[in-house]
């Protein structure tokens, strides 16, 4: 199929497809990194992550209609208070959420499962009620819309840079909260001991309610970010939940790394075989893929190596 | 034509009416009117929920669920179009009242409820459906029970029922005329075809390709993705690398969104036209979601456009808006919606009753003059003549119509050469 090709242009043509593999990869990063902090963490199964990351893209709407009515001069750099809105908005939800409803479930997971989907239904239906059935277009700053004209063919999208970086920043702060901070230290040892870590004076109920809220508004700035791919309407969080818990399964569903990991081999694995086969062939071939992998390892990529 | 699995045959006198018909009767003629146009007995023979001064409808579309975005324009549309005629006198003297169900983006929903219409409430006729699964999960019962439904969505074609009015175009009224036009006015040599991965995007992209392939053009790649999907770098990366004249996208749902955000991102300019963009499956309603400034460039080949000039779709855009708010846009699907209880009314008047089987006879030949889409007929095969547009995509969400076939296109739900 490469016959009729030159071959600075074949090199130009892997050279994006290499970049669209990060651009998935961060877009995965982003979506899984809010759930593998709820269900890796915490084991709730929260089926209303997809309208977690929705409330953000309405936030962003939201913000981009406000600046636009009253601060048009200060357009370009709404998105930036737009994701800070968004990540105070799903974590106040999710606290509050926490508080509501989840709290009384953390002896009995799976009913997370019934819970938290009732509660996607919920949400979608206060969407649809709130901002109408149909799809709300976000206007985005125009610094954000172009693209680096790298070479002739090789174009890199800014939003796509945006999104890579945001990723890694959201990453690292994570990862820094987790394993270098106090508060990620009493985390970690509610997770592994809820009884024992009271016992030793650990305010378990507060938390459990930051770190479901850390997830929560974390999936906020996920669909903030996303409203520049993507569509943003009552039922857009449901394009996402498959692949968010996919990522997270497959990574291991305890491990922040593994997350990571997992959605790097999805993600290249997936946009090596779009480009080879067509897109469905190449969704079916990477879920395949994924099972064979849960079939010889069922704990994922990553697993906790604690005695239990 | 399906006369045989009518549960109520057409021209039965009913000389043995039942207690309710009696009673029924009896209250009639007790209530009637000095002017009344025609009488009961005559306009209904067939136990059709009609009195002397209303008949019911009914409508049947998604008001939750994930088509809640695609379809509540078509109720709109259609409750809009009942409320004029009713304004106007109704039809043979009686007022519409339309009964309206939920299908909740969901097929045996769908199916369910269009038994309800039919069999409780006895409705004349059915608006409603909008995907092809939705309507495939309601022919059965509209046939058994001898229904009419008018239904208002493009659509791929290789279906004629009795039952049904199609309202919107078939694959091959909407694919052609866009295909030659570009092929004519851009010189176009080389075609992408991209669409989600369901019926009617592989319908129109088999009729597509067969076109092309006739008029000795080259189809350079054809993809599919699942609907819902998100990330089309990959794809965007293959046209640059075959570098198509023409991208003909059948893209639709939330994936619409996704496809032209990460188009226009990945530096693809559509206004400059190389390649340029073709589709089938935006019309405004869907702008709203992607953006103007996301898809100014873009070509559409449909029937409507709501920037169409015409003194009939000025009232109609002018009438919508101030039924429905200054700011809703009206799309292809929406106009085809409306002209449903227009079509059905028309139908009703020639055949001087509501009894399904008389307004089937009825309705070939039906002609409309007031479409918003301009002059609409019905043909035999219960589809529609219109002429089919090409829209530019402009930035405040609207398509300047660039082109217009001269002739009505004749409906081919069974393109030969095509399958």
């Amino acid at each position: 199929m490469f016959a009729d090709y030159s071959t600075s242009e074949l090199m130009s043509i892997f050279a994006m497809q290499g970049f669209a593999g990060l651009i998935l990869f961060s877009v995965f990063v982003l979506m899984a990194l809010g759930l593998a902090i709820i269900f890796g963490q915490m084991g709730v199964i929260n089926m209303a992550h997809g309208e977690f990351m929705i409330l953000g893209a309405y936030v962003t709407y939201l913000t981009s209609n406000v600046f636009s009515e009253y601060m048009p001069s200060m357009f370009g750099s709404y998105f930036f208070i737009a994701m800070i809105l968004a990540f105070i908005a799903a974590g106040a939800l999710g606290m509050f959420v926490e508080w509501a409803l989840i709290r009384h479930l953390y002896k009995r997971p799976l009913d997370t499962l019934l819970a938290t989907w009732g509660l996607s239904l919920i949400l979608q239906q206060i969407y649809r009620s709130v901002f109408g059935a149909r799809e709300v277009g976000v206007t985005l700053p125009d610094w954000l819309m172009g693209s680096f004209q790298l070479s002739e063919i090789v174009e890199v999208p800014i939003n796509g840079i945006f999104v890579m970086t945001l990723a890694i920043g959201i990453s690292l702060a994570v990862a820094a909260l987790m394993y270098k901070s106090r508060w990620g230290i009493q985390v970690r040892s509610v997770v592994q001991n809820r009884p024992m870590a009271g016992a030793v004076g650990i305010n378990t109920s507060k938390v459990d309610r930051l770190t479901f809220g850390l997830g929560c508004g974390i999936a906020g700035v996920a669909g903030s970010a996303f409203t520049m791919i993507g569509s943003t309407g009552p039922t857009s969080g449901q394009l996402y939940i498959v692949d968010t818990f996919l990522v997270v399964v497959f990574g291991g569903a305890a491990s922040l790394l593994g997350t990571i990991a997992s959605a790097f081999t999805i993600s290249q694995a997936q946009s090596t075989m779009e480009f080879f086969l067509s897109g469905s062939m190449a969704k079916v071939l990477t879920l395949l893929f994924v099972v064979v992998i849960l079939m010889l390892r069922p704990q994922g990529l990553f697993s906790l190596k604690v005695r239990r | 034509m399906a006369n045989t699995i009518n549960k109520h045959p057409a021209g039965s006198r009913s000389k043995l009416p039942g207690l309710v018909k009696s009673l029924m009767g009896a209250a009639a003629f007790a209530s009637m009117a000095l002017t009344a146009p025609a009488s009961l007995a005559e306009v209904n023979t067939t136990d059709l929920a009609v009195t002397e001064d209303t008949v019911k409808v009914g409508i049947l579309h998604s008001v939750t669920g994930t088509m809640a975005i695609s379809e509540t324009g078509s109720v709109q549309a259609e409750k809009l179009a009942i409320e004029q005629i009713n304004a106007m006198g109704g039809v043979l003297g009686r007022k519409i009242e339309y009964v309206q169900e939920d299908g909740a983006s969901d097929w045996p929903t769908f199916a369910e409820k269009s038994r309800k219409l039919l069999l409780n409430d006895k409705v004349a006729a059915v608006f409603g459906c909008w995907t092809s699964a939705s309507r495939k999960a309601v022919l059965p019962v509209f046939e058994q029970y001898n229904g009419m439904l008018y239904y208002p969505t493009f659509y791929e074609g290789l279906e004629q029922s009795p039952n049904v009015i199609y309202t919107g175009q078939e694959a091959t009224q909407q694919i052609l005329a866009g295909i030659d036009w570009v092929v004519k006015e851009k010189k176009a040599k080389t075609f992408y075809l991209l669409g989600s991965d369901y019926i009617w995007p592989r319908t129109s992209n088999k009729i597509a390709r067969k076109h092309i392939e006739k008029l000795g053009l080259k189809v350079v790649g054809e993809d599919y993705y699942p609907l819902g999907h998100t990330q089309f770098n990959s794809i965007i990366n293959k046209f640059k690398l075959k570098k198509p004249d023409v991208i003909f996208a059948s893209v639709v749902g939330g994936s619409n969104v996704a496809f032209y955000k990460q188009l226009k991102a990945a530096g693809i300019d559509m206004t400059k036209e190389k390649p340029l963009v073709l589709t089938i499956s935006v019309t405004e309603d869907e702008i709203l979601g992607i953006g103007g400034e996301n898809i100014d460039g873009a070509y559409a080949s449909m029937k409507y456009f709501q920037s169409l000039t015409n003194d009939n779709n000025q009232a109609f855009v002018k009438a919508f808006k101030e039924r429905w708010g200054d700011d809703i846009v009206i799309g292809d699907v929406t106009q085809a919606a409306y002209l449903g209880p227009w079509l059905w009314k028309a139908a009703v008047e020639a055949a001087g009753s509501f009894d399904v089987d008389k307004v089937r006879a009825a309705s070939p030949g039906i002609e409309l003059t007031t479409a918003p889409e301009g002059y609409v007929k019905v043909h035999p095969n219960h589809h529609l003549w219109s002429k089919t547009r090409i829209g530019n995509a402009k930035t405040d969400g609207q398509y300047e119509i660039v082109y217009e076939t001269p002739e009505l296109i004749e409906p081919d739900p069974f393109p030969a050469g095509y399958q």
